[in-house]
């Protein structure tokens, strides 16, 4: 069974599809036209770029009108993301340091 | 997923160490010292200044929120797009003290975090392994 990360590798590993969302991440919500104007590539392909992202949980669609918005959905990322057990191995390194030198500190 | 969005992730690290109070506190809150197991900082325990820390792979932007004298120091800690709060608390423990780091605030949805996951977070934890490396 494909986990969470392989779908977000999978989805992501298409360098268009990448360009696309990353468009998404840094101008915020786009109508599928908007975002084939930059994309250099016809509006079908664009729309199925972003049927896989959306099949991820990357993006999310708005309809109002006839148009359809895209945005970028950030929290998809979270399991790529991993902060928290980073950060916790750069603290357990720095309280090893401060404990040498607190060991060697006059009182 | 919409629960993730929205929660603020954090990082607590602890440890009891045969030390006083006031020691550590020397040693989380006087540059020459800090620099010895942190980074290179103009830091001062007044609240409301805004200082960096300073290394080879970059910086870090803060400020501080709080610093009681032998038990708490907080500050913000703003770097490669990562918006977070860093906050001591020391707690005597027998002959020792209890050290508690926190450092919150991460929200997987944000925007900066985004960014600074993608362009320079990982670049920051790959320099600083290897800042580490050079360590003994």
């Amino acid at each position: 069974m494909p986990t969470s990360h392989d779908v977000l590798f999978r989805t992501l590993a298409d360098p268009t599809r990448r360009a696309i969302f990353e468009r998404l991440c840094r101008e915020g919500e786009q109508t599928v036209g908007a975002l084939t104007a930059g994309a250099g590539i016809s509006q079908p392909a664009v729309s199925k770029h972003l049927a896989a992202l959306k099949q991820a949980g990357l993006v999310r669609d708005r309809p109002e009108g006839r148009q359809t918005h895209y945005s970028a959905q950030l929290g998809a990322l979270a399991p790529l993301i991993d902060w928290t057990s980073r950060m916790a191995g750069f603290w357990e390194n720095r309280f090893d340091d401060l404990e040498d030198l607190l060991k060697r500190m006059d009182q | 997923m919409s629960e993730a969005s929205t929660e603020t992730l954090s990082v607590v690290v602890e440890r009891e160490l045969p030390f006083p109070p006031e020691k550590i506190w020397r040693a989380l809150t006087q540059p020459h010292l800090i620099e010895e197991w942190l980074m290179k900082t103009d830091f001062a325990p007044v609240v409301g200044r805004r200082f960096d820390f300073r290394a080879d792979w970059g910086g870090v932007d803060c400020q501080v929120l709080a610093a009681e004298p032998h038990s708490t120091l907080s500050y913000t800690w703003a770097a490669m797009g990562l918006e977070s709060v860093v906050t001591w608390t020391l707690t005597p423990a027998g002959a020792g003290t209890r050290l508690r780091m926190e450092q919150s605030g991460f929200r997987p949805d944000q925007q900066q975090a985004y960014q600074g996951a993608k362009f320079g977070w990982n670049r920051f934890l790959g320099n600083l392994e290897q800042v580490l490396a050079r360590i003994d």
